[in-house]
């Protein structure tokens, strides 16, 4: 018992945690290293299917990496993309049946996107940058900062579209009756897959006014 | 015939892969920086989509939809090999990408060196995938309408990236604020074209 205490603490070693918390600032998946913007954009119309699609990639982020830096000793070089996407793709392919089988009408909100994970680049940029040069429980926490990275981004981009273009949240009315009698109006443009990379644009320019160092020449 | 055009000119304007669907912004956004490297990328992509849309047309037709086994055996009537259409065709565009980079660099190689890396990532570009699962979604009929559709999705693609390289040209010379420098700005022309690509929507074909 004692063995696996002392062997947690140095589980969460600083180094660790700064690979957890570094992908939500200033090694953002999406706002700093340009990952994973594909798939990232088409759903965020609503909160729930934002959130949705966050889980399943924080769940294939991680666990490729992890399975690939298992690997990564055996993967010949030349075949290593190959064998990186079999991995990846096996991977949503679960995701893809649990989403189809409990939450049906999400899975079929999100179309072809859950697909998408496969070409994800967040998934393959860590895999190429990151797991296949360090050992599986790094890669892990690796994964989960980048799927959370990824996340917060889609979540904050979905809750101000549904919020301002619906009116609602997660499905509730969020917007109550008596302000449409004052005549407010639902803003029909935030549906709009165009306002999705605004809103994205508007969060980069806030982060990168905030931390100057991220500023790009040009 | 008809149907054939339609679908070509509905899937470069009106359901645009980055503007309608964000596909392949990645690689939108990172090689956008010159006309040149642009025009390149686009066309490999257009090459790579042609090819590999009817390709996985074929596969998903004749071996993985439900019942598309038949020819096979007539036993084989529910059989429902839908579920491995993610690995399939992610295998098949990789070779096809595999393959192409092979040809490229055979007969020009100057296309071959100033693509550099851009090629072998053709292979993860979320429009190539995407082009297929689209294909099998919204379940084309023959074979001359998916290459239609490939070739389409290609051709808005193409489009799409000459065009933000071109006023990414121009706004070199303007004054941006600082920290939209860069990605920011990118993101929201794409932005301001994508409502521009919007009005191609009332179009009823």
């Amino acid at each position: 018992m004692s063995t696996e205490k002392k062997e947690r603490e140095s589980l969460f070693s600083a180094k660790n945690r700064r690979l957890l918390t570094n992908p939500l600032g200033i090694d953002n998946p999406i706002t700093v290293q340009v990952l994973g913007i594909c798939s990232a954009l088409a759903v965020t119309a609503k909160l729930k299917p934002a959130f949705v699609m966050s889980v399943s990639v924080i769940v294939v982020t991680m666990l490729s990496n992890m399975l690939i830096s298992a690997m990564r000793n055996g993967i010949p070089q030349r075949i290593r993309i190959i064998v990186q996407l079999v991995v990846i793709a096996s991977l949503v392919i679960l995701v893809d049946q649990v989403l189809k089988a409990f939450v049906f009408d999400v899975s079929k909100q999100l179309s072809v996107f859950v697909g998408l994970i496969i070409t994800n680049c967040i998934v393959m940029g860590r895999l190429e940058a990151f797991a296949m040069s360090n050992k599986p429980w790094p890669s892990l926490i690796d994964g989960l900062g980048n799927g959370l990275g990824y996340a917060w981004v889609l979540i904050a981009v979905g809750f101000v579209r549904e919020l301002f273009g619906s009116g609602t949240l997660w499905g509730y009315t969020i917007v109550p009756e008596s302000f449409y009698d004052f005549g407010y109006k639902n803003n029909g443009f935030m549906i709009l897959p165009p306002m999705a990379l605004i809103i994205v644009g508007i969060i980069i320019w806030i982060q990168r006014s905030r931390n100057p160092e991220l500023v790009e020449e040009n | 015939m008809q149907e054939i055009f339609n679908i070509f000119v509905k899937s470069v304007f009106v359901d645009n892969m980055v503007f309608a669907y964000f596909l392949g912004m990645c690689s939108y956004l990172a090689v956008s920086k010159t006309v040149n490297t642009s025009v390149g990328l686009g066309l490999a992509v257009v090459f790579v989509l042609g090819i590999t849309v009817p390709v996985d047309y074929l596969l998903n037709e004749y071996i993985l939809k439900l019942g598309a086994l038949e020819w096979l055996d007539a036993g084989f009537k529910d059989v429902d090999l839908s579920f491995l259409s993610f690995i399939v065709f992610i295998a098949i565009i990789a070779s096809m990408v595999q393959l192409v980079e092979m040809v490229v660099e055979k007969f020009s190689p100057a296309l071959y060196s100033s693509l550099g890396i851009f090629l072998p990532l053709i292979a993860v570009n979320c429009a190539i995938l995407g082009g297929s699962l689209f294909m099998q979604e919204r379940e084309y009929q023959s074979l001359a309408q998916a290459t239609s559709f490939g070739l389409g999705s290609g051709v808005g693609w193409f489009l799409a990236i000459v065009g933000i390289a071109a006023i990414r040209e121009k706004i070199r010379y303007s004054n941006v604020p600082k920290p939209l420098r860069g990605l920011g700005i990118t993101f929201i022309i794409t932005g301001l074209m994508g409502i521009a690509f919007m009005s191609f929507l009332g179009i009823k074909l």
